[in-house]
């Protein structure tokens, strides 16, 4: 295991921002995994220094296959991490929206050019991702879908689902889609939490990503085949959204199968505690996201469905 | 007369209203629409929303069709200074076109470019963001070029700045706007968080001789200055590599020559200068930076040069 600073850049006051890589075997680069690299991002670096403890147990056993080389980069971004911000703790922009970045462009910029320039011409790469919408959801594996991706792929992992999504334009600006116009498999996983640890879920996402580098000749051992995963395109994932603003409350959760017509929670008036409306299941199917603030606007997307 | 173009209930008694004022006389079938506020941390279209409005409500006879103006369109963000819609991740001039059954932004979104559609044209005004101070200046992208830049020559600015498309630059209201046929011109100028009285002035005789080139006005308007244009010519970028506190020693507008002086980023920790900032090539600060903390990477500056330069910038 070699430690290594990748990247790091100057602030007026800060100790300097240095990106740390661990990086494993050595030969072709075989792997890639990004963490944090959003200031609330706390679940997906743990799960990377989870994956770093394994794989420094793995390297001493001879685990590593001969010629493959990993780069594990927990945390892109703990200038915000430690001041309690999502973005850049200066302009509020999201290294996320900066790749392929650019090497004499803003600071974000120049961070993503940074990050991207050592992990551009690996094989396979890996983002712990988190999820824009608040709440809860099953844990799964996405991927763009452009001309590169092979979505089979994701079924490596053992994880329940695969989703394919199409990306919008704001996605092009993402590291996910990047590494796929370079040629990289790029996947991203999504455990469910986010700026609170969840001890089981990154375990789970540990082994899946094991599990992958398993099935993908970069590692040797044995580890249980986990689920045989689901390919589903996002369009098809049924959106349920609010019809009426106020207190929400979840009557269901997150794994629960539910048929048509279910009750799936209600929404109250938060002056008078009036039941404004229900919110019913529109199809049956598996609750695949389930939102978890206490309020709620008119409109807003509360629960998903995976259809039958 | 004042009218709701789209709301959507809060969580706690409270609607999102967006809204705009429709000012209308004669028989004149054409329609201008003036835009400004969404990102909620630009303030310079307030002043100038107000401005336009008033010289309409006092000379109303003038005025031959209508004009709506629509002041805030994130509004949330502009009563609480945020760049952003709150609790949003995503730009606002990310999510166009929207969708009228999409989430509540999406169908905001949708709803705002349903009522804009079928103007003849409009005028999107932006400035800049808290960091940098920008010349008034009309962003068009190189598809539009042909169409936009006539028009953009009626609107008083200093500076035309034709630019690369960009895919992730698909999803704001001007192109949204421009690829449905609604002609649309994106305006930057001042700072963020401030008003250059200025500025807005300049746009305001810009606006009314947009009026009065349409046929829509019949008042008096002021002759217009010959905008910069920046075909043929490139852009030099100034950043810095240091950190600090940037203190300029060149203004704005100002024009110099490659490897001047224009300013410092500066340690106060220890009294020293931390870089001398030199220019990139020859040309005319159209953008400078206003934000003193800088980061390396941190844009200073942005110098337009001569016609025809060959090195030094990025071709446009
Ligand atoms: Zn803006």
């Amino acid at each position: 295991m070699k430690k290594e600073i990748l990247y790091s850049i100057k602030s007026p006051y800060r100790e300097p921002l240095d990106i740390i890589g661990f990086r494993f075997g050595s030969g072709s680069p075989a792997l890639a995994v990004v963490g944090a690299m959003r200031g609330n991002e706390v679940q997906q670096m743990y799960v990377c220094a989870k994956l770093v403890r394994e794989l420094k147990k793995l390297e001493k056993k001879r685990g590593i296959v001969p010629g493959k080389e990993i780069l594990v980069i927990p945390c892109v971004n703990y200038y915000s991490m430690n001041i309690g911000k999502r973005f850049w703790t200066m302009d509020n922009t999201d290294i996320n929206r900066m790749f392929p970045g650019y090497d004499l462009g803003e600071t974000t910029q120049r961070i993503a050019d940074g990050v991207f320039s050592q992990i551009k011409n690996f094989e396979y790469g890996i983002q712990m991702a988190s999820f824009y919408q608040q709440g809860d959801f099953l844990p799964h594996v996405k991927m763009m879908k452009t001309d590169f991706a092979e979505q089979e792929l994701m079924s490596l992992f053992g994880m329940r689902y695969g989703i394919v999504r199409t990306p919008r334009p704001y996605d092009t600006t993402t590291l996910n889609f990047n590494w796929q116009i370079w040629e990289t498999k790029a996947f991203s996983v999504y455990t469910n939490a986010t700026d609170v640890i969840d001890e089981s879920s990154a375990d789970d996402a540990v082994t899946a990503i094991l599990r992958f580098m398993t099935r993908a000749g970069i590692i040797t051992g044995k580890i249980h085949p986990g689920y045989c995963t689901e390919i589903i395109p996002e369009s098809g994932i049924e959106q349920i959204r609010t019809e009426s603003a106020g207190i929400f409350r979840s009557m269901t959760h997150v794994g629960t199968h539910v048929e048509e017509n279910d009750i799936l929670g209600k929404i109250l008036d938060p002056l008078d505690c009036e039941e404004n409306s229900y919110i019913r299941a529109s199809a049956a199917g598996v609750v695949f996201f389930e939102f978890n603030k206490p309020l709620i606007d008119e409109n807003t997307v509360c629960f998903k469905l995976i259809k039958d | 007369m004042v009218t709701t173009v789209t709301q959507a209930s809060l969580a706690v008694n409270e609607k999102l209203t967006i809204r705009k004022n429709r000012i209308k006389n004669g028989s004149g079938k054409k329609r201008l629409c003036l835009v400004t506020g969404i990102h909620g941390d630009e303030l310079e279209g307030q002043y100038l929303a107000y401005l336009v409005g008033k010289k309409l409500n006092d000379s109303i006879g003038c005025l031959d069709g209508t004009v709506d103006i629509y002041p805030a369109l994130n509004p949330l963000g502009i009563d609480s200074i945020t760049r952003g819609i709150p609790k949003f991740d995503l730009d606002m001039n990310r999510v166009f076109p929207g969708s009228k059954d999409g989430t509540l932004t999406e169908s905001v979104c949708g709803a705002i470019i349903d009522d804009i559609s079928g103007a003849d044209i409009c005028v999107d005004v932006h400035s800049s963001n808290i960091y940098l101070k920008e010349l008034p200046q009309i962003r068009i992208s190189v598809p539009t070029a042909k169409t936009l830049v006539p028009y953009a020559k009626m609107m008083n600015v200093d500076f035309i700045w034709v630019h690369d498309a960009a895919t992730v630059l698909e999803s704001t209201l001007a192109h949204t706007l421009n690829s449905r046929g609604t002609k649309t011109l994106v305006v930057e100028m001042g700072v963020g968080m401030r008003i250059t009285e200025e500025y807005c002035f300049q746009l305001y005789e810009g606006v009314f001789n947009l009026l009065k080139e349409l046929g829509m006005w019949s008042g008096e308007t002021k002759p217009v200055r010959e905008p910069v244009i920046s075909l043929n010519r490139s852009v030099g970028f100034v950043n810095s590599d240091a950190a600090g506190v940037f203190v300029p020693c060149r203004r704005f507008g100002d024009n110099v020559k490659k490897g001047e002086h224009i300013g410092d980023v500066l340690d106060p920790l220890t009294s020293t200068v931390a870089a001398q900032i030199n220019a990139v090539c020859d040309g005319m600060i159209f953008t400078l930076r206003e934000y003193p903390i800088v980061f390396g990477g941190s844009l200073l500056a942005r110098i337009l040069q001569p016609e025809n330069a060959e090195e030094g910038g990025e071709a446009l």
